[in-house]
């Protein structure tokens, strides 16, 4: 009922920058987990792949099938590792929160940094960010320009309004499905640790919203990154 | 873990700019190391991979169209053998069936002739045995009549006598 963020405010004497310390843990454990797990599967690679290979391979593709649905192969290319880091960073991310969530005290430390709206958000800006960048680097700014005023010039607010209701939906998509997750466990949790009785009743409920909750954070992950590919093919294409 | 969590959680985050600086900066960090490490290797491997299956599937391809010409030129020319061995079987069932004529025909002379030499022979001696015979019975019945009837004769007259009697006897049989 009462936790709270492990806030370090004024962080190196400037007034406006605070960090939540646990988010910054949590991007650091999933960060170190997608790095650990990508460079395991990646060693020793075969010809004839196996175990991990095959995995992770299946990843690839699985995220070149997304670019390709979006857009030609030739421009998709440049976007798989941006695709792939961002599948695997925000599919760990939502994991962690499910897997375990951890206090120590009264101070939340464990939890999904996706369950965090600025985390989302900033994902959500740099990816943003980055179709305006693209779209610019691969057609030219003129070309870029002209989009805002295609296929009809009145619809330029509109087009405005939408690059940043774009931003903001594919963000707290995010961001409420995995934080709708971790308050349903967190409830269950409460329930779990009220008594004996409650334990009983709180472990079924508990194991299908975890499965659920696995299943909503593959989901989502696989959503966000459809999404940047939509975005992305919006800016770089040059017909939609 | 669990146990450590007493009641609701409630996320409790202000508005810590820190923490969108922190994700930039991790994700941009997790992306460099990824490429450099990860993705890298693994797209060149998969990219190999590609190169050499569609490698192996024109090598195949090759090899099949030259298994196909070989398997025709072999049936080519085992249908080529087996004309000539049927040839080679006509062939020699003619000549043995004119072989076999042949020495029939000249099997069938052979006998014919054995047999025609045969029957002249038989006859001859036929001849000379009767031929014998009667010079036998005449001499013996002059012998006889000379004795019996004691009474000379020429030996033309009784001869002539004795051969109207054998003949006469003769005809009477």
């Amino acid at each position: 009922m009462d936790h709270e963020a492990p806030m370090w405010n004024e962080a190196f004497g400037i007034p406006w920058l605070s960090f939540n310390l646990s988010n910054v843990l949590m991007m650091f454990v999933a960060s170190l987990i997608v790095f650990i797990l990508c460079v395991a599967a990646t060693r020793n690679l075969q010809r004839r792949p196996k175990g991990m290979q095959n995995v992770i391979e299946w990843t690839v593709d699985f995220i070149k099938n997304i670019i390709g649905s979006n857009m030609d192969w030739r421009t998709g290319k440049l976007f798989l590792p941006l695709g792939l880091t961002l599948f695997l960073y925000i599919f760990v991310s939502n994991m962690l929160g499910v897997i375990v969530t951890g206090t120590v005290g009264h101070t939340l430390w464990w939890k999904s940094p996706t369950a965090d709206p600025l985390i989302t958000m900033t994902l959500a800006v740099m990816v943003v960010v980055l179709t305006h960048y693209y779209g610019i680097k691969l057609r030219g700014s003129k070309e870029y320009a002209k989009d805002y005023v295609r296929p009809l010039p009145f619809l330029l607010p509109f087009n405005i309004i939408e690059e940043f209701s774009n931003t903001l939906t594919l963000g707290l998509r995010l961001y409420g499905n995995i934080y709708a997750g971790e308050i349903l466990i967190s409830l269950l949790l409460g329930l779990a640790s009220s008594g004996f009785l409650g334990f009983l009743g709180a472990t079924v409920p508990m194991v299908a919203w975890m499965g659920f909750s696995t299943f909503i954070g593959f989901i989502q992950a696989f959503i966000f990154v459809m999404l940047t590919m939509v975005y992305m093919s919006h800016k770089v294409s040059e017909d939609h | 873990m669990y146990g450590l969590t007493d009641n609701l959680i409630v996320q409790a985050s202000g508005f810590a700019f820190g923490d969108a600086i922190a994700q930039l900066f991790f994700f941009f960090i997790l992306l460099v190391l990824l490429r450099k490490f990860a993705w890298g290797p693994l797209m060149n491997m998969m990219k190999e991979r590609e190169d050499y299956i569609s490698g192996e599937i024109e090598t195949a391809e090759k090899s099949r169209e030259e298994a196909a010409r070989l398997q025709r030129e072999a049936s080519e020319e085992l249908k080529q053998t087996r004309q000539d061995a049927q040839k080679i079987i006509e062939d020699a069932r003619q000549t043995a069936t004119k072989q076999e004529k042949d020495i029939i025909a000249s099997a069938r002379d052979e006998s014919d002739r054995m047999k025609e030499s045969a029957r002249q022979e038989i006859e001859q001696e036929k001849e000379k045995a009767v031929q014998q015979l009667k010079d036998q019975v005449a001499s013996m019945s002059v012998m006889i009549a000379s004795k019996v009837i004691e009474k000379e004769l020429s030996e033309e007259d009784q001869k002539q006598l004795i051969e109207q009697y054998v003949n006469e006897q003769g005809e009477e049989r």
